[in-house]
């Protein structure tokens, strides 16, 4: 076991990757000197040459797009966008071209691209730094989207997001890249696109993921000063959703609440609220109520707290759902 | 294609349309200037042939393949077939067998002298158009047809003929194609024994305006990809003519990206089998990526939706005609003593036999199941696929029985 920051965890399952298979590649801008802006691929250049840790053009479809051919060619590249908001130059490639190649090819062809963008506010930037667009990607059929909470989630995920078959794109927390944990190098992962329930409870669910994870775990031990017994999921996976996991726990809960930082409408939140009614209608004892994000650009950093969903925001709705 | 007769009026909007969109300069290129020609439209060949590229005298004589009398007779055979093959398959578009049809008519030099330059090792990234590459490839021509008759999105295993699905989402591709390249450069470099290969990306004058293709470029000379752009300049999308794209000749684009630029004229297949041979060798031997630019024209409509005769003038058509890439190769073949009367008979019933065979295939085309196109959507298991297709068949199942008690 050794204690490491999320940054760092992803670092050491990129360093593992790069190590068990030479067709692996990290492509981005400013990866390889740099690090990243972030760092999470700092001294990977160094140990691994600039034809393992590329430092590409600064142009997102041509880091996607490129990255397909690479693909195609056998290759495994794991491409880094520098930030939520800059994603969009390369949505085109990422929705129209890596997320239907393999239907487009009638199952003859795979696109095992990854990648990584970092996610969320909660850093005081400026504008486009602190998006949570997974709703976007999550409804585009072909893609898989992950998001892990905590180090050793993020060092294996990544390792498990290269090897998969299917494109993957990890939102990393941007704001808890400097979270600390045990991480376990030697465990077995288990299946990334599975969640985890964090913690047992019995009169409500809290299902959490990527940067609000731990906040929904403090609003749990605050709610259990009140003599609640909550339960924590980490989602961990976006695309698909673990509906079993969470249904399981509604069921024996009887309440639900989902909290994301992304706008409430149209995310993943409501997706989640319509298939726990479906499946658990006569188990709920309160209609499922989504924590999140408004509808409005993400706020200027002076208010980004208020915007924010924080412990108070999820306690307010586990109130709303015990008055029904 | 029928010459339309445009009223005048028509043809003062397209006047002011040209000059809103680019005032004098470059709004009307000079068709032949510094472009690369062979073989004229009057039938008759140059000898060897050298030409200033990028500051350098090429000499592209070792790729020319004007006094082998068997192989033009097989580019013109390819180039009459595929024209055949596009008229079959607009005619099944007109009866309602194919949702769609994008013709070719007037670009097969372009395609078929490109596309014969390949080898088996490099790789070809078409439009939705490249019909006659792919027939040079060794695609079947009735698996083209299958996107089209809607029964699948792809049609044919593109790793079989190193000829990969058609895209539709423009200049989508240009990327695909050098990142392939980067992958063969890679390859290359981890076993030196490999034959060289490069891949190739085509795309349209319209297309050249999308951001990939500049995104493409700046990958493929960053990185001194292995790549071949391959522009047809057939001087129009849809109903936008190039001069609304672009202000020069696109082959001078790549002076700015640091690789060199061919003009070629694209209804000469002998000179565009040449330019792309030489720029294919360019790429391979690691000097990096080549842009060629077919000046072309669309003789016949964009695709089946398309009405040509609202925006182009019967003007253009009249003074492309005698340009027929078909025609100029069969006058010299004549001319030459290459080519006689058996043999341009032989081709015509090979092609119409052909013709029968394409429409018996496209008639006897299955349409999937919905429920097969599941299990596409994604390589390894993924629970809400699973849940929707056990919801699809059970709901389908239900269907069935209502029959059955009916
Ligand atoms: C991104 C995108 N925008 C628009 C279209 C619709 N569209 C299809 S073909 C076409 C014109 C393309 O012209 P050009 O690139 O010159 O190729 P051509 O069809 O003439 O060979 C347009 C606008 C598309 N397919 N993709």
């Amino acid at each position: 076991m050794a204690t490491m920051t999320i940054a760092k965890a992803i670092n050491e399952g990129l360093r593992a990757s790069l190590a068990s298979d030479p067709k692996t590649l990290l492509m981005g801008e400013d990866i390889g000197e740099l690090g990243g802006v972030y760092r999470v691929t700092d001294g990977l250049k160094k140990d691994f040459g600039a034809l393992r840790v590329v430092d590409s053009p600064l142009a997102e479809s041509g880091i996607i797009g490129t990255a397909i051919g690479l693909a195609l060619r056998g290759y495994r590249p794991i491409c880094e966008i520098q930030f939520d908001g800059f994603v969009f130059p390369g949505f085109n490639q990422i929705t129209t071209q890596l997320a239907k190649l393999r239907t487009r090819s009638d199952g003859m062809l795979s696109a095992p691209v990854v990648i990584r963008i970092p996610y969320g506010g909660g850093i005081g930037s400026v504008e486009h730094h602190s998006e949570s667009p997974e709703a976007l990607f999550a409804h585009t059929a072909g893609l898989r989207i992950i998001t892990p909470s905590n180090p050793q989630d993020a060092y294996w995920m990544i390792q498990q997001a290269v090897t998969c078959e299917d494109p993957v794109i990890v939102f990393e927390p941007k704001r808890r890249y400097w979270l600390k944990g045990e991480v376990d190098t030697s465990a077995p992962a288990g299946d990334p696109f599975s969640a985890h329930v964090l913690r047992r409870g019995t009169d409500a669910t809290v299902v959490a993921y990527g940067p609000l994870v731990p906040v929904a775990l403090a609003a749990a031990a605050a709610a259990d000063e009140d003599g609640r017994s909550i339960e924590v999921i980490d989602l961990r996976s976006i695309s698909p959703i673990d509906f079993d996991t969470v249904t399981e726990s509604v069921t024996r809960t009887g309440r639900l609440i989902v909290a994301h930082e992304a706008p409430t409408f149209g995310g993943i939140g409501g997706e989640i609220a319509a298939r726990i009614s479906e499946r658990a209608f006569l188990s709920l004892e309160s209609p499922v109520i989504r924590v999140g994000g408004f509808h409005m650009p993400y706020p200027v950093a002076r208010v980004e707290e208020q915007y924010l969903p924080d412990i108070d925001r999820i306690l307010e709705a586990l109130d709303r759902a015990f008055a029904y | 294609m029928n010459s339309s007769r445009l009223p005048a009026a028509e043809f003062e909007v397209e006047e002011v349309g040209r000059a809103v969109h680019s005032p004098d300069l470059g709004a009307r290129q000079e068709p032949d200037a510094g472009m690369l020609q062979i073989l004229s439209a009057d039938g008759t060949m140059a000898g060897g042939l050298t030409a200033e590229i990028a500051g350098r005298t090429i000499d592209f004589s070792p790729y020319l393949s004007a006094s082998d009398a068997a192989h033009l007779r097989s580019l013109y055979r390819d180039m009459f077939l595929i024209r055949r093959f596009d008229q079959e398959s607009t005619a099944l578009q007109r009866q309602g067998q194919l949702a769609l049809w994008v013709p070719l008519t007037g670009q097969e030099a372009a395609q078929i002298g490109s596309g014969r330059a390949l080898e088996p090792q490099d790789y070809a990234f078409p439009t939705y158009r490249e019909h006659g590459v792919a027939l040079t490839r060794g695609v079947e021509l009735p698996d083209i047809l299958r996107l089209f008759r809607g029964v699948t999105n792809g049609g044919w295993d593109p790793r079989e003929r190193n000829f990969h699905l058609y895209t539709l989402v423009l200049a989508a591709q240009s990327l695909h194609a050098v990142g392939y390249a980067m992958g063969m450069q890679r390859d290359q470099l981890a076993d030196p024994s490999l034959p060289p290969a490069a891949s190739i990306a085509y795309f349209g004058d319209g297309a050249s305006s999308e951001g990939d293709i500049h995104e493409s470029m700046v990958f493929a000379a960053s990185f001194n990809a292995p790549v071949v752009f391959f522009c047809q300049n057939n001087q129009w999308a849809i109903s936008v003519p190039s001069s609304v794209q672009t202000r020069v000749p696109l082959a001078q684009r790549a002076e700015g990206y640091g690789f060199p630029g061919i003009r070629v004229d694209g209804n000469d297949v002998v000179a565009v089998e040449a330019a792309t041979r030489w720029a294919l060798e360019h790429a391979r031997s690691g000097q990096g990526p080549v842009l060629i630019e077919a000046y072309t024209y669309r003789m016949s409509a964009h695709t089946t939706a398309d009405d040509p005769t609202k925006y182009r003038l019967s003007r253009d058509e009249q003074e492309w005609q005698p340009r027929d890439p078909l025609a100029r190769l069969e006058s010299y073949l004549r001319s030459a003593g290459m080519a006689d009367d058996a043999f341009f008979e032989e081709l015509g019933a090979e092609a119409r036999a052909m013709a029968t065979e394409l429409r018996q295939a496209v008639l006897s085309m299955t349409s999937p199941e919905l429920a097969d196109r599941f299990a596409s959507v994604y390589a390894e298991p993924h629970p809400l696929v699973q849940e929707e297709l056990r919801f699809f068949q059970e709901y389908e199942a239900g269907f069935a029985d209502e029959g059955k008690h009916a």
